[in-house]
Formats: structure tokens, C-alpha cells, sequence
């Protein structure tokens, strides 16, 4: 079982690091960003099999802070990426009401 | 019953990779950025989901177990946030943000 698992982690990792091409050739930051969210999350999931296969426990702790840092990662390019307007708070009344 | 448990996780687990492996391939060949957040987030998910699911019977201790869930709800919610986030960027400045 310890194989298998630690075999699952290392297919994970290499699929989602295919993925980060898309960093490199992605027309926009959106694209860039996705590409490391997509590792983000395969990180995790490499870091859960691996903490299961080895026994370290740590490993799972890992993870958790890895999955926190992820979405903040994303939630601070979306601010850093938000229109002038926004940022300042000048929002139009018809913009906010849908929100 | 250690074995039957054995089979479910090398299933689970597979099928996890099987929709990671989806997730990069539609990252790189979808044709623009809403589709690719389509993909993404399938992959975040579905496949961690899938992944914690089958590692649930191996793990040692219940408190082991609910830190599988917890990481799995956490990244559930992140990426539903940022999913929605990224797509009300996409839509107020365009496909070239």
C-alpha cells in the first residue's frame, strides 16, 4: 500500500506540474494564476498521500497551511487585479446593488 | 475487510488522479479563461475529494480522519470563493486581465 500511495503522489505532482505550461503560455494573469491554484491543490493532495504512506503525521499539517495560503494567494491577484474604481470604493450605485 | 478496504482507497485514489490529470489537460487545451476556471475547479473538488476519500480507511486515528475532512472542506471553500472571485474579474475587465 505504501507504494501505491507514495506511486499516486508522484502522478499527481507530475500531472499538475504539467499544467504549469500554462504559466508560461497563458495570455492572461487569470491563466497564470489558475495554473498555480491547480498546483496548489494538487500540492495538497500529494502532501495527503504522502503523510499517509510515510506515517509523519506533519505531513497533513502541511497541507492544511498549504490549502489556507492557496486561497489567500488567489484572494490577493484578484484584489491586486480589481479596476481603480473598486479599490477605491467609487463603486456606480447600480454596480453594487448586485453584488 | 482489510482487503475490500485496501481495493476502495486504490480505487478512490485513482479516480482522484484520473480528474487531476483532467483538470491539467483541460488547463492547457480549453479555449478560454471561464472554461479553464471550469476545469480547475472540477479538479479541485472532485479530485482532492476523491483523494481524502480513499484515504479515510487508512487512517490511524479518528482525529487523523477529520483533519482529511477538515483540509478538504477548507479547500472546498477557498476555491468556490476564488472560482467566484476569478470569474467576476474575468467579467468586469475583460478575457485580457
Amino acid at each position: 500500500m505504501t507504494e501505491f500511495l507514495l506511486g499516486a503522489a508522484g502522478l499527481v505532482l507530475l500531472t499538475v506540474a504539467l499544467g504549469l505550461v500554462r504559466v508560461l503560455g497563458g495570455p492572461g494573469n487569470v491563466d497564470r494564476t489558475m495554473a498555480a491554484q491547480l498546483l496548489g491543490t494538487g500540492g495538497i493532495a500529494a502532501l495527503l498521500l504522502v503523510a499517509a504512506a510515510t506515517g509523519v503525521r506533519g505531513a497533513a499539517d502541511v497541507a492544511l497551511g498549504l490549502a489556507l495560503l492557496a486561497a489567500f494567494a488567489s484572494v490577493a491577484f484578484v484584489n491586486s487585479a480589481a479596476p481603480e474604481q473598486e479599490a477605491t470604493g467609487k463603486d456606480k450605485p447600480d454596480q453594487q446593488a448586485d453584488e | 475487510m482489510t482487503a475490500a478496504l485496501d481495493i476502495f482507497t486504490v480505487v478512490a485514489i485513482c479516480a482522484g488522479a484520473a480528474f487531476f490529470m483532467a483538470g491539467s489537460v483541460g488547463l492547457l487545451r480549453f479555449p478560454d479563461s471561464l472554461t479553464r476556471l471550469h476545469a480547475l475547479t472540477k479538479a479541485d473538488n472532485l479530485g482532492l475529494g476523491l483523494i481524502v476519500l480513499g484515504l479515510l480507511p487508512q487512517a490511524d486515528s479518528l482525529l487523523g480522519g477529520l483533519k482529511l475532512v477538515a483540509v478538504w472542506l477548507l479547500v472546498q471553500l477557498g476555491s468556490a470563493t476564488v472560482a467566484q472571485l476569478i470569474a467576476h474579474a474575468l467579467r468586469r475587465r475583460g478575457p485580457g486581465t
